[in-house]
């Protein structure tokens, strides 16, 4: 497996352009005899399929949920950010790219990065004029707040709601195109197969979820934008349905995975409360910007906050990083709750968890000051714990957010499959090691609107496209494997539930391969995992059929993916033997236990090839070099 | 654990709508849920009567969710005859089980509408929703043709007011409750939205035109009024915005009849 | 899935798009509502008149000329008025089904929320004015159902007609459903003609509160001073 990053030549800032000049185009006339699948239908999802049909090709979209609207994206609540420098505060493409280059600690594809910075500024406008609610300021102007890790205001939000209503300008766009006829909308569909034939590929085999049929779809090229496989922990702040499945049977058809171990925590969610946790809420980072983050110095204090005078609280991130204080970036605010914790000093009944305090902001600035910026946050951490935030500080606690890792890809957003792209979150392009606050949705609108509807224009104006219909023997192979492996989970006929595996894997993956980890920690969960896997494939209880709607076969088909990806995550880790970003090895950490990169040895992409059943994955390496940013030891003092 | 610090558990009675499919018959079944923390949410009460229930070799409710924490819209219970449950502008998924008391009866039925069928047990088919917006939901701004985001101001009231609007999460809610299976609500909130923008203006006539037909072709009911909707809405929409759909809706046809 | 859904198609002729107003819940309503204020402002109008009574057999007896003062106007404004009434029933029928297609399994249980008693009755209060209506225009109007009817005579007609204790019952009964229906329709109307107003506190409200009371205890003042014989 070779993996070429085909990024174009030419200076840093000339080089997409440079780039659409050079791809080959399609003639309108020609386009609709293009046909695209689309699978997702989340920012990356929803605004390609859009963007593709506008240019007249002939799409299909699919996505679980009962509505393309419902894609986990509507979750995010803090921002997107875009080089627009509104706020004059010396904000440029190139203080955006450095940023993120930055932020994710010099893991990331230089060329990628830039491009994303560029077209930030395209995505505000593209939103604006869909109608995106931004938040302005009274004369009439778009507004900005700063996010954690930037040291300017160049996040654009709409309340604590960005997600959504982004999600729903893409989904408004998609909306008019199946409307148009354009696209075909499969919602309620799960992708099960990636179809490849001669080597391209060239379709997907999808369960319906209502029917069960197994059904086959071909196009020209299939774009995967199903979002991050943070679920894989079970306990996360992703929705329920969120999988792998998708990119997992990509990535046994011949796509590499790069970088499965790179998995972000992020700092501030609401902590555990007990075994039946089905899942974590963040409370969004922006809280940061006002709430000041502390622990008792005492051990084991069990004294009500309120009555714990300020000279014997410890307010660690003030403490530690003094140029960043509440703001640092997530991977390093996370560490030091965990440390906190680690040592004792943790709060609330479980000792895991940290206080989040607004008491000083709202000393300063007046409740009505607070309750305006925050109050929907403030009013859903109160549905949840039943506590007054605005009263006793809140508690919070890290927790899986987002995932960097994910299927490999060039500069053109396409797999080692070829005709395979894939967009978003699912892609491990843009982020490195670490993703900043409010980089995911740039990233996935860049993706979707931008950048995938020139690439794949290129990719039908240079290759030659035989004819394949789903009567081809590959689509029949798929499906029947489809059909396989239904019949074999619903006749384990054991004693457990998906659910109760995908706990055991989740709490593996947390306590050995988590916030820290080391040689003997991944070397235990890479022990644990095989077992757990054997124990699912013999005592997995399904019951109920395949031809209906079957919620425990659609989890259970979920929870078979994870717990192979499980194991390539662990191994990933144990092969990276530096810390960076949110990969954090124990092993490798600086007097001040810091991160330690190894550029020496590890300033590259590891990328995972597939082998087959039961034989151990080949890592391949694609180097990273940095022209424009220098490689430099991340602080944030 | 969770903020009542209460480790008190309870005890309650569920009588939940079964349906194999969009065409078996249905019926009430009764479940006892067991040792419930009043901190669990009330899906993840769901969660253990499900896990109760495969153990017993019995087949698990099937609910939609999917977010879990109020956002996505995909969960929706009517919990004794409230869209819900009890507590406003709270999604099912968010609702906690200390709303309830230890040995409360529970009633657990699907949204019930015409134009949202029952696919399985407490889960409906809203793909109504999906095709009123592509009837008009929407700016036409294709891809690449958009002008400079900050090249038409807009008034921050405008655009708080059509945030507001905007903050629908297409959870049926509204219809579940109305007496009259009415998708009122949803619709002027999106219409509203849009309409409210400078960059809704030109297809403000069309739009408003082309959901409400929709909207009628699907089978939902007429607005009498009520006011149910909006006491049902998690995100606390209000029926202000129907007033301005019915506006905007008057004037387009007018239009449409002396144009 | 989603089926392909047509987007709204221009419609060719003036009539069409006016049937298409027409057939819509949104034209249904407002064509209840815009009838529902000429009804509204007949009631306010007779309500009025009534009071006459009060002045005496002189002046109700030139209140009932004056009205009769223009006979082309006068069957002018009760064909308005017909109209009126037979188009707000019309729609309502129509949206009635509508409504109860719209639902066709019914909750085992249902919590109300807002919902008041007087919108919830609208389809009870609706169809007891349309009775009393009836009896009424043939009870004072042609005298049909009045034993001791006198033409042009209206004060004696109405205080030898309520002088009937059940019919006086009747008379305030109906004024209870008036005020039901007053008070969530006056609301409504503003709402199904695009007046944003909030259900609880609002102008809307407030007006419709003010003009249910005027009217109803307007009307409602004559049946009760001819019980008490304060009109003989
Ligand atoms: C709580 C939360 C808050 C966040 N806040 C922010 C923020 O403030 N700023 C920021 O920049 N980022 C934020 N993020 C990250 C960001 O929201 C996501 O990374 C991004 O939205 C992912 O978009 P996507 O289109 O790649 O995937 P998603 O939106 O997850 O969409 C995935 C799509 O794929 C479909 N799909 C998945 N699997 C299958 C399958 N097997 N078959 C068929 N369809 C499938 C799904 O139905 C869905 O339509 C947040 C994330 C979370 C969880
Ligand atoms: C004195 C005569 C009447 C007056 C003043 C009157 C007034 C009104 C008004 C103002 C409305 C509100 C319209 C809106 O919501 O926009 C209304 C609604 C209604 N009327 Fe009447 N009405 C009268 C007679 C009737 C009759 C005779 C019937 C039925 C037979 C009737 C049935 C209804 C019903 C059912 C509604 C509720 C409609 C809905 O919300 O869908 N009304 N009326
Ligand atoms: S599950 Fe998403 S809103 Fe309840």
């Amino acid at each position: 497996m070779e993996l070429k990053s085909n990024v174009p030549s030419g200076p840093m800032d000339q080089k997409w352009t440079k780039h659409k000049f050079d791809m080959k185009l399609v003639n309108p006339a020609n386009k609709r005899k293009y046909s695209v699948i689309v699978v997702g239908s989340g920012l990356a999802g929803a605004s390609a399929a859009a963007s593709l049909a506008e240019l007249g090709h002939n799409v299909k979209c699919f996505c679980y949920q009962d509505s393309p609207r419902r894609a986990h994206s509507i979750a995010a609540q803090g921002g997107i950010n875009a080089a627009k420098n509104y706020q004059n505060d010396g904000d440029s493409v190139e203080r955006l790219f450095y940023d993120t280059v930055k932020g994710g600690d010099f893991r990331a594809r230089e060329a990628n990065v830039h491009r994303l910075a560029e077209v930030s500024v395209n995505i505000i406008d593209q939103c604006v004029s869909q109608g995106v609610p931004f938040a302005r300021e009274y004369g009439g102007l778009l507004a900005n707040r700063s996010f954690g890790g930037a040291q300017v205001s160049r996040t654009f939000y709409a309340r604590g709601q960005t997600g959504q209503q982004l999600l729903l300008g893409a989904y408004q766009a998609l909306e008019r195109q199946v409307g148009l006829g354009t696209v075909k909308m499969f919602a309620r569909h799960e992708m099960q197969e990636l179809v490849v034939v001669d080597g391209q590929a060239r379709g997907i085999v999808v369960r319906d979820l209502e029917t069960g049929a197994i059904e086959s779809h071909a196009s020209d090229a299939v774009i995967l934008a199903t979002g991050g496989y943070g679920t894989v922990f079970y306990l996360a702040t992703y929705a329920k349905g969120c999988n792998t499945t998708a990119i997992w049977r990509a990535y046994k058809k011949g796509a590499a995975f790069a970088n499965p171990c790179y998995t972000q925590i992020h700092p501030t969610c609401i902590p555990v409360t007990g075994h039946y946790q089905s899942k974590l809420t963040l409370m969004s980072e922006s809280l940061r910007n006002d709430g000041r983050i502390w622990v008792p110095k005492m051990k084991g204090d069990q004294r009500p906050p309120n009555q714990i005078p300020d000279d014997e609280r410890d307010y660690y991130l003030e403490r530690k990083y003094p140029s960043f204080g509440n703001l640092a970036p997530r991977d390093v605010s996370s560490r030091a709750a965990k440390e906190v914790c680690d040592e004792g000093r943790g709060v609330g009944k479980s000792g895991l968890g940290v206080y989040l305090d607004f008491k000083d902001a709202i000393a300063r600035l007046g409740e009505d000051k607070i309750r305006e910026r925050y109050s929907n946050l403030f009013e859903m951490y109160e549905r949840i714990t039943d506590e007054n935030p605005y009263k006793v500080p809140m508690r919070i606690y890290p927790a899986i957010h987002y995932t960097m890792g994910g299927l490999w890809v060039d500069y053109n957003l396409m797999s080692t499959v070829p005709g395979l792209f894939v967009a978003g979150e699912a892609n491990f392009s843009d982020h490195g090691a670490n993703r900043l606050g409010a980089s995911a949705l740039m990233q996935g609108l860049a993706d979707g609107y931008f950048i995938i509807p020139y690439t794949i224009g290129n990719f039908f104006g240079s290759n030659k496209f035989a004819k394949v219909s789903t009567d081809h023997a590959a689509f029949k192979e798929a499906e029947a494997n489809v059909a396989g492996r239904i019949k074999s989970l619903l006749s384990i006929k054991g004693t457990r539930s998906a659910d109760t595996f995908h706990r055991e894997l989740g709490k593996i993956l947390w306590d050995y391969c988590g916030m820290a980890r080391t040689e003997q920690s991944l070397t235990t969960a890479l022990e644990k995992i095989p077992a757990l896997r054997e124990e699912f494939w013999h005592d997995l209880r399904v019951l109920g059929t395949g031809e209906e709607i079957n919620q425990s076969l659609e989890k259970a088909g979920r929870v078979a993916d994870f717990l192979e990806l499980g194991e390539l995550l662990c191994r990933d880790a144990l092969e990276r033997r530096e810390s960076c970003g949110a990969h954090f090895r124990e092993e490798f950490q600086d007097a001040e236990g810091e991160a330690k990169r190894d550029d020496e040895n590890f300033c590259h992409v590891a990328a995972w090839e597939y082998n087959g059943e039961g034989k151990t994955p080949t890592r391949h390496v694609e180097p990273l070099e940095f022209e424009s940013v220098h490689l430099q030891t991340r602080s944030y003092k | 654990m969770g903020g009542t610090g209460s480790d008190q558990t309870m005890n309650l009675t569920l009588n939940v709508w079964r349906q194999k499919n969009r065409r078996a018959e249905g019926e009430f079944v009764t479940y006892e849920a067991k040792d419930i923390n009043p901190d669990m949410s009330f899906l993840e009460m769901l969660d253990v009567v499900n896990e109760h229930l495969i153990s017993r070799g019995e087949e698990p409710i099937a609910f939609d969710h999917d977010c879990r924490e109020g956002i996505c819209g995909q969960c929706g219970i009517v919990i004794n005859g409230s869209p819900h449950g009890p507590r406003g502008a709270t999604t099912t998924c968010q609702l906690h089980m200390r709303s309830f008391h230890n040995g409360d009866v529970l009633t657990l039925e699907p949204w019930r509408a015409n134009a949202f069928p029952v696919i399985k047990d407490l889960m409906v088919d809203r793909g109504a929703f999906d095709r009123i917006v592509a009837a008009g939901g929407f700016i036409t701004a294709p891809t690449g043709n958009a002008p400079e985001a900050n090249s038409v101001p807009v008034p921050k009231e405008n655009a708080d007011l059509a945030m507001d609007a905007a903050a629908c999460i297409g959870c049926g809610a509204c219809v579940a409750a109305c007496p009259n299976a009415s998708a009122m609500l949803f619709v002027a909130a999106k219409a509203s939205h849009l309409n409210l923008l400078p960059q809704g203006q030109p297809e403000r006539s069309r739009r408003v035109l082309g959901m409400v037909e929709r909207m009628d072709g699907e089978g939902f009911g007429g607005c009498t009024n009520h006011g149910e909707c909006e006491a049902a809405c998690p995100k606390e929409i209000s029926i202000k915005f129907i007033a301005r759909m019915n506006r905007d809706h008057h004037k387009a046809s007018l239009l449409r009849i002396f144009s | 899935m989603n089926a392909v859904a047509p987007a709204a198609t221009p419609a060719r002729s003036a009539p069409n798009r006016l049937s298409r107003l027409i057939g819509s819940t949104i034209g249904l309503k407002l064509v209840m509502a815009v009838t529902g204020v000429i009804l509204s402002g007949f009631v306010l109008g007779h309500m009025a008149g009534n009071l006459k009574i009060f002045e005496g057999t002189e002046a109700m007896a030139s209140y009932a000329r004056l009205l009769r003062f223009e006979p082309a106007l006068l069957w002018l404004v009760r064909l308005v008025l017909l109209a009126s009434v037979v188009l707000h029933i019309v729609a309502w029928l129509q949206l009635f089904k509508r409504n109860q297609e719209a639902r066709p399994k019914a909750y085992r249980q249902t919590t109300r929320k807002e919902a008041d008693y007087a919108s919830l009755t609208m389809r009870f209060s609706g169809p007891f004015l349309l009775l009393f209506i009836i009896y009424h225009l043939g009870h004072l109007t042609t005298g049909t159902f009045h034993p001791n009817f006198k033409e042009l005579d209206p004060y004696h007609n109405l205080v030898t007609g309520l002088r009937v204790l059940p019919v006086a019952v009747f008379y305030l009964l109906a004024m209870a459903a008036l005020a039901l229906h007053l008070w969530h329709g006056v609301w409504s109307l503003f709402q199904t003609l695009g007046a944003a107003q909030s259900k609880q506190a609002s102008f809307a409200r407030g007006f419709a509160t003010i003009f249910t009371l005027v009217v109803v205890l307007g009307f409602a003042a004559v049946p009760l001073s001819i019980m008490l014989g304060i009109v003989k």
